[in-house]
């Protein structure tokens, strides 16, 4: 188990938490996922919370908006650690996905991640 | 007047203020003002990601920033001027040509105590801001801009 990736998805308020308790709902995996919220948090202290919350192992950082605290967070945490992925834009397709393939490299899964995520945006025709 | 609101917040370029504050005001630039993001290109990409291209972000030094800022003052596009500490801002203040500071967010860390939800500050912090207001500049926190703008009278 040890081998495998594991998640950290860094928000704005309580959007984390839902995201990975609605993965768990529909997966049952538990344990590949931690959260982390921005709230009441500057720069310093929500760069603590990502590290105390990634550990030792190899994580892909799953980011809900391209840019802003969340991400310069993420990236500035993630810079020069080669055990360390950033992938913004993160939504629950994204995430049921990652959590039933955490065996693949680093680079894969965040790459997977990327197509796993914008796969799920779509607009389907509505019933005529 | 083109500088719609002169922000304290440690978190700089982010959601509240390309969001919450710029897509009401319609801003078209925003002033980054810091002197360690100023000398780097790579703090200066990481600011720019989230920002739409429509917007104008400038990366300017404290003192870049007080000569400049009547010229940001009389451009025709509206702007947002950010600092991320209350010594940049202070510093800013003493150039003249600031007359309002909205404190948009300082956050939790170890020594500060909480003085509003998003407003956490050590007792010499607070001190400073209230030179500030002491000085004649209208201080008051604003998150968003669908709060209300609370005086520091109230707070501090």
């Amino acid at each position: 188990m040890s081998d495998l990736l594991r998640g950290v998805v860094v928000s704005h308020a309580q959007l984390a938490d839902a995201l990975i308790a609605a993965v768990h709902s529909i997966s049952g995996v538990d344990g590949a996922l931690q959260a982390v919220s921005n709230e009441g948090c500057d720069p310093a202290a929500l760069a603590a919370r990502i590290e105390e919350a990634i550990g030792t192992g190899p994580a892909v950082l799953f980011v809900d908006l391209p840019g802003g605290s969340c991400l310069t967070s993420a990236i500035r945490f993630a810079r020069g650690r080669a055990n360390l992925a950033v992938v913004t834009g993160v939504n629950l397709a994204m995430l049921l996905d990652f959590v039933f393939h955490r065996d693949l490299s680093l680079a894969d899964a965040a790459q997977r991640a990327v197509e796993a995520g914008a796969k799920a945006i779509r607009s389907p025709a509505p019933a005529t | 007047m083109s500088l719609a609101l002169v922000r304290l917040d440690d978190r700089l370029i982010h959601g509240q203020v390309v969001v919450g504050w710029g897509q009401p005001l319609n801003i078209e630039f925003i002033i980054l003002v810091d002197d360690e993001v100023r000398d780097s290109a790579w703090e200066q990409d990481l600011y720019r990601m989230g920002v739409p291209s429509s917007i104008e972000v400038v990366f300017a030094s404290v003192e870049e920033a007080r000569r400049r800022i009547p010229d940001w003052e009389t451009d025709p596009r509206i702007g947002i001027l950010l600092a991320g500490d209350i010594d940049t801002m202070t510093a800013l203040v003493a150039g003249g040509n600031v007359p309002r500071v909205n404190i948009g967010g300082i956050h939790h860390r170890a020594g500060r105590s909480e003085r509003l939800r998003y407003v956490y500050l050590t007792d010499e912090e607070a001190a400073k801001l209230r030179q500030l207001a002491s000085d004649g500049i209208v201080v008051t926190a604003q998150d968003v801009p669908t709060a209300r703008a609370v005086p520091i009278g109230e707070f501090l």
